[in-house]
């Protein structure tokens, strides 16, 4: 990790502040066996001794890690395990639940998300999010990816449809609608419309891209196309997706972190997770010994 | 049975290490022939050097059995192949123990070359040994062939060629023996000549396992310890 491979356009003075720290948790992810080769990976979120409250109850124990850029990480674990409070702290989806707490930091490109000077809503434009159920807009196909360019403020009709053409066909979705884009997106399959709401997301050059568990609701071949599409998604965005499907982790991501009971047990190259694991919990959970 | 598809996955990357797995097996048996070739000449005409330099290129047949076996097993891990995709992994991971064997037969050959290449020369050269060469290479290309097009029916056939090999084998024992029963002092060379035959012989068992698996690849069916004719039929059944 070098100084020109940072990203540019952030505070500075936290970037000098936490420069040891970063080579300290990059390196701390190396150890063990099979070397993590993240050395070789620029960092996009780091995620700083995180604590999470829902009041009373601790939902997330001091979770360190750093996230690479461009690449797809995968959160796995059983259920109410936190990977999906801990995905929704990226975007700060959780500001929206009463009673949470929130310890700790998360880095994305070096600026703190929960610093008071950010601006929300800038936060989520740059790091988008999908659910697990589609959820289009009801409006057409056209209008649904044309959202956020309109929220922006952007009025002209040939950088609109030029932007819609490119964020479907960058969502594998172009050739199937180009000739119904105005009609409404419900009338689209649940996979379709998956993908329609990934190209909506898209729309507006995230930096980030957050998946929930956006395969579950779909049969087996749309899943196959979006794990197809994440792959192809990943040359230009970092994607962080949660999945209770621990080989679509394996299939899809780079990286892969295990998170048991709010902590995060183990996280490596999913190479070393998937055939080495070097966390017993981890080997359990991932050959159906759990529980 | 859906095996010459392995192209049409939805994901590319699949398709892609798929064919990267197949290309390093056949990377790997091009070098293995190109081993057995070298050993044969080395021993032949007695050259040394090029013995030696068999001998030192043993490591990177290592190295491919390596690595296409980490390769397979990640593809295990992370895509749970499945059908003609999960066959392709398995037939792959015994091919290159049985590529990595025939190596070390190579490796054998040439360490013989060097023994023989200070002795006195038979009057036929080593020709019969050069021979059997040429058979079981033919064998393993015939294999690899078999491999890379999927032909069930070219396995068999190539396996079928191992019976060829072995009376071949047979016949250079028996001459063996001859030498050594007409002068005791041909011995040492005569036994050095046959470890070679028996390391060439053993390459064509080889050949044959590989075309084994081609046939388990293609048709689903293990024909491991059953007959050359059961072989054939199985690798011609719809």
């Amino acid at each position: 990790m070098s100084e020109s491979n940072r990203a540019t356009g952030t505070a500075s003075d936290a970037a000098a502040a936490t420069t040891p720290t970063h080579a300290i948790k990059i390196e701390a992810l190396s150890r063990g066996r099979n070397t993590l080769q993240m050395k070789d990976e620029t960092p996009c979120l780091q995620v700083q001794n995180l604590n999470l409250f829902y009041g009373e109850k601790q939902a997330l124990h001091g979770i360190d890690m750093v996230i690479p850029k461009q690449r797809v990480t995968a959160y796995i674990g059983p259920s109410g395990c936190g990977k999906s409070t801990l995905l929704r702290c990226i975007n700060r989806m959780n500001d929206l639940v009463d009673g949470v707490r929130i310890e700790g930091q998360i880095l994305l490109d070096d600026q703190d998300i929960y610093d008071k000077s950010v601006n929300v809503a800038d936060l989520r434009r740059r790091v988008g999010m999908v659910f697990q159920k589609p959820n289009p807009f009801p409006k057409s196909i056209y209008e649904n990816v044309a959202y956020g360019l309109r929220l922006q403020g952007v009025k002209d009709r040939r950088t609109m449809d030029e932007v819609v053409e490119n964020a479907l066909k960058s969502a594998a979705l172009w050739d199937e609608v180009k000739d119904r884009l105005h009609d409404s997106a419900f009338g689209l399959s649940g996979g379709q419309q998956q993908r329609l709401v990934i190209a909506r997301a898209i729309a507006i050059e995230p930096e980030v891209l957050l998946l929930d568990e956006p395969a579950s609701a779909l049969d087996p071949i749309s899943t196959l196309k979006i794990e197809e599409l994440i792959y192809e998604l990943k040359s230009k965005y970092t994607i962080v997706i949660v999945t209770h499907n621990m080989q679509q982790a394996a299939r899809v991501s780079d990286y892969t972190a295990f998170m048991y009971m709010g902590k995060l047990i183990e996280y490596g190259d999913t190479n070393t997770v998937f055939t080495n694991p070097s966390q017993k919990q981890t080997e359990d959970y991932i050959t159906g010994r759990y529980g | 049975m859906g095996t010459g598809n392995i192209n049409q996955h939805i994901s590319q990357q699949f398709n892609e290490e798929l064919e990267a797995i197949r290309h390093k097996v056949l990377a790997m048996g091009g070098l293995v022939e190109e081993q057995i070739e070298n050993a044969t000449v080395a021993l032949v005409s007695s050259d040394v050097e090029r013995a030696e330099g068999v001998i030192s290129r043993d490591y990177k047949v290592n190295a491919y059995e390596v690595a296409i076996d980490e390769e397979s097993i990640q593809i295990l891990a992370r895509r749970q192949p499945a059908a003609g995709d999960l066959r392709l992994i398995v037939a792959v991971i015994k091919t290159i123990t049985d590529l990595e064997r025939m190596g070390d037969q190579a490796e054998k050959v040439a360490r013989m070359a060097i023994h023989l290449a200070d002795m006195e020369r038979p009057k036929n050269q080593y020709s019969e040994l050069e021979h059997l060469s040429d058979q079981v290479r033919k064998m393993l290309r015939g294999a690899l062939d078999a491999f890379a097009r999927m032909d069930a029916e070219a396995a068999a056939a190539v396996a079928r060629e191992d019976l060829k090999v072995d009376a071949e084998y047979d016949a250079i024992m028996r001459q063996m023996i001859t030498f050594m029963m007409e002068d005791p002092r041909n011995v040492r060379r005569t036994l050095d000549t046959m470890w070679s035959a028996r390391a060439l012989e053993r390459i064509g068992d080889h050949a044959r396992n590989i075309c084994e698996y081609v046939i388990y690849l293609v048709k689903g069916k293990d024909v491991r310890h059953i007959s050359l004719d059961e072989l054939s039929k199985e690798a011609i059944k719809d």
